[in-house]
């Protein structure tokens, strides 16, 4: 099947050669920061995880995000999601990958990673982490495929994949939250150490991916003549709708708990983020550009014209996706290091190098997602004609 | 077959190829290992066959002996030297050479243990 | 879909049941094994300090004596710092720190004062490791690179082993671990080393890639010395070691005539130094 993915047009081609670039542009600065060490990127002392541990986050919630096809799809028998299910799986499979390049971007000593295995630690939140990760991808990659592949042969997928997919499910609950514990479970940072993580996690997750599928899936409309189906659409925008909601609603109750309860510690690093500590505002500007364009977004999706017009969808689903990318890939992570346990606020600037390895990851992630997606698409067209 | 004419002319090129440093070393034992002992001391911790099959393994044991399980730091050899269960204080201290001694075997071998990224090798005289 | 919807619920909500029971039993089975991997047992729960039990090695810093004997401080820093060759980078990026002196503000955050007067701004507190008995670095490492000495309750540190993730760095309250930003023995272009002023040949460097932190002279202690910066006090009483569950230990006496503070005791780390302010 895989051979799909060899045939393209000119523009497939080009895309992929640019992401090549990219990629290589990445290599070359990991290879860098393999010889400096970390200090090629700007965490420091006090802000000891930074961008790749930030995006890493996300990109668990993007993974995530796949079962709201899944699920209405297999548990419901919602039959117009039965194209673009195999979708979900697959962007799964693209955004795991990027974790897990991102865990190992993050590493002072990656050759040792095996460590984890070597010397199992139940009590070690990051142990679960690796674990749930590693199999979430493992079943994505064996549901996806398997079930594409008797779709392609147009027989009917076999009995055993079934209990895999349906594990599946709560099993993408289950990254999420276990990646909200590596946070949630932190006595010395008030602003992470709340029990909403994991939910706040999983709304946001469950609106960040299926509004990049979406953007996917309309980019396909557009350039590889593939229709995701017009109810599949409108389901995707409620779903979308709805955590998005959830998600601010969450965010709002962050608020209320630091500034009703008025703790210092609760409400400093919210100050930090929002308003500026003691002149230090570097993130201000993309945390309130982040609150509004959510709630802007957050509105047009329900409006029906908006649902309607694919180009009007395809901006307001990418305002969602940046508005939680900033939320939940910059300044949760960020925030929680401000101010430092000792109450010192360092600020953090990724460096270009850092920035560069990132845009690799994120390279490496689509050139998965384009490849896996040319196979989807090319099977569906044999398919459904 | 196909292409017989292509394939069995391009299969001995790749086979001249990949022994080529094999022929154009032979005869050539290259250069012998052979690691200073110390002059100062008559026995090692272990039997010399001992050391040489697993010293690493042994090192690693020491540490995992000494840092987690609370293990005794110093022991005495067979014959009844006492010493430190430790590269850099035990080992060393008597192989006072890390040029002499252990880079001797582990270039030959092409190993790098990366000890040394850590632990601080004696001065070398020279 | 061969299976019907009414037995995906009947499933379902056996499952939900199982979901409920499960979380407690992994909380019980979790709590074992943290207590067990940190040798915690000896300590109480709630905020009190010190338990009885096994050997627990500690600090009492008497700060006023820092504060008197002007000085002082820096020779702690400069003992330990040498001993266990840490680097200095004169820069806050790629800094490294065992043992350093804290505002009180700092040092103390939850402890307000009003009309601060300026002696409590000027003291010197002695910061490092807290070496808590309940340590959150401990359950945070995914390999057990750090750990507690089944022995005296040690924060240990096996720097072979430690992959670089930083968790223990994010779940110290106390901002007590530094990380290898880069390389601690890189030379300059005479071949010296630039960051490692008077390198000490019996005790190792890290390598880049690694976090550190005080481990209480634990080399020191196995042969029957006290940790460097205690020594460095000399007979100043400024720093009083040892064993923190022997009734009898010069310890036990001055806690029990002494009022003491440990930092952030909400946090449920049971430190095991404790302030004389």
């Amino acid at each position: 099947m895989i051979d799909k993915a060899l045939k393209g047009d000119a523009r497939y081609w080009i895309w992929l050669t640019f992401l090549l670039g990219i990629m290589t542009l990445g290599g070359f600065s990991y290879v860098q920061q393999f010889h400096y060490g970390l200090g090629y990127t700007g965490m420091s002392r006090d802000v000891s995880w930074g961008l790749y541990i930030a995006q890493f986050t996300f990109f668990v919630g993007v993974a995530a995000g796949g079962v709201m096809l899944v699920l209405p799809y297999y548990l419901h028998d919602f039959k117009a999601f039965g194209r673009i299910t195999v979708l979900g799986e697959f962007m799964a499979i693209a955004a795991v990958s990027m974790c897990l390049m991102f865990i190992l971007a993050d590493l002072g000593q990656p050759m040792r990673v095996l460590n984890v295995i070597l010397h199992p630690t139940p009590h070690s939140m990051l142990f679960w982490d690796m674990i749930v990760l590693n199999v979430y991808l493992l079943l994505n990659i064996l549901c996806g495929w398997v079930i594409l592949n008797s779709e392609a042969k147009e027989v009917p997928p076999p009995k055993w994949i079934k209990p895999l997919v349906y594990l599946s499910i709560p099993w993408a609950v289950s990254i999420h939250t276990v990646t909200a514990f590596l946070y949630a479970g932190l006595p010395g940072r008030h602003f992470l150490l709340t029990a909403i993580m994991a939910p706040r996690f999983l709304a946001s997750a469950f609106a960040a991916g299926p509004a990049l599928l979406l953007i996917c899936a309309m980019v396909m409309k557009k350039f590889a003549n593939y229709d995701p189906g017009k109810k599949a659409v409108d389901k995707l925008c409620t779903i979308i709708s709805y955590a998005a909601l959830t998600n601010l609603f969450f965010i709002g109750l962050e608020f209320f708990t630091a500034y009703y309860s008025n703790i210092p510690g609760h409400m400093r690093t919210l100050d930090y983020l929002f308003w500026g500590l003691e002149g230090h505002n570097n993130l201000v500007p993309f945390m309130r550009f982040s609150m509004i364009l959510g709630i802007i977004s957050a509105i047009l999706i329900m409006i029906p014209a908006v649902r309607k017009n694919d180009r009007a969808l395809v901006a307001t689903c990418a305002g969602i996706f940046i508005s939680l990318l900033i939320d939940k890939g910059v300044g949760l992570v960020l925030g929680g290091f401000v101010p430092s346990p000792l109450e010192y606020i360092t600020e953090y600037v990724p460096t270009f190098g850092e920035i560069m390895i990132t845009a690799g990851i994120w390279a490496t992630g689509f050139f998965i997602l384009t490849l896996l997606y040319k196979v989807a698409i090319t099977v569906d067209r044999q398919v459904h004609g | 077959m196909y292409d017989k004419g292509k394939i069995i002319p391009g299969l001995i090129v790749f086979v001249l190829i990949a022994v080529s440093p094999i022929i154009y070393n032979r005869g050539n034992a290259g250069h012998v290992p052979n690691p200073e002992k110390p002059k100062n001391a008559k026995e090692c911790v272990r039997p010399v066959a001992e050391m040489r099959e697993s010293h690493m393994q042994m090192v690693i044991d020491w540490r995992t002996d000494v840092i987690r399980d609370n293990g005794a730091r110093e022991a005495v050899t067979a014959g009844g030297v006492k010493y430190v269960r430790s590269l850099q204080l035990g080992c060393m201290k008597c192989h006072t050479s890390k040029q002499k001694f252990c880079d001797e075997c582990h270039k030959y071998a092409s190993v790098e243990p990366y000890c040394w990224d850590c632990h601080i090798a004696p001065e070398e005289k020279d | 879909m061969d299976i019907k919807r009414r037995k995906f619920l009947k499933l379902a909500g056996l499952s939900a049941v199982a979901g409920i029971g499960a979380p407690s039993a992994f909380n019980m089975l979790l709590r074992g094994e943290a207590r067990a991997a940190e040798g915690s047992e000896h300590g109480e729960e709630g905020h009190k300090a010190a338990g009885r039990g096994k050997e627990r090695l500690g600090l009492v810093i008497n700060v006023r004596k820092f504060a008197s004997n002007k000085g002082l401080a820096g020779k702690c820093i400069k003992a330990c710092h040498t001993i266990h060759n840490v680097p200095n980078y004169g820069n806050k990026k790629d800094e490294i720190k065992w043992i350093w002196v804290e505002s009180y503000e700092h040092a103390f955050p939850e402890h307000s004062q009003y009309h601060r007067n300026e002696t409590l701004e000027q003291l010197p507190i002695m910061t490092m490791c807290n070496h808590c008995d309940n340590p959150p670095c401990v359950r945070a490492c995914p390999t057990q690179a750090t750990f507690v000495n089944k022995k005296n309750g040690i924060v240990m540190m096996d720097y072979h082993r430690c992959i670089g993730c930083r968790f223990c760095m994010a779940a110290c309250p106390y901002g007590a671990r530094s990380f290898n930003w880069r390389n601690p023995r890189e030379k300059d272009s005479r071949g010296r080393l630039k960051f490692i002023e008077h390198l000490n040949n019996d005790y190792p460097c890290r390598m880049r890639g690694v976090v550190e932190k005080c481990t209480l002279c634990v080399e020191r202690i196995a042969r029957g010395m006290i940790p460097a910066c205690v020594a460095a006090t000399g007979n100043t009483g400024a720093m009083v070691f040892g064993d923190l569950n022997d009734p009898n230990s010069e310890i036990s006496r001055v806690l029990s005539e002494n009022f003491t503070i440990q930092r952030k005791p909400a946090a449920g780390t049971h430190p095991s130094l404790f302030y004389i302010i």
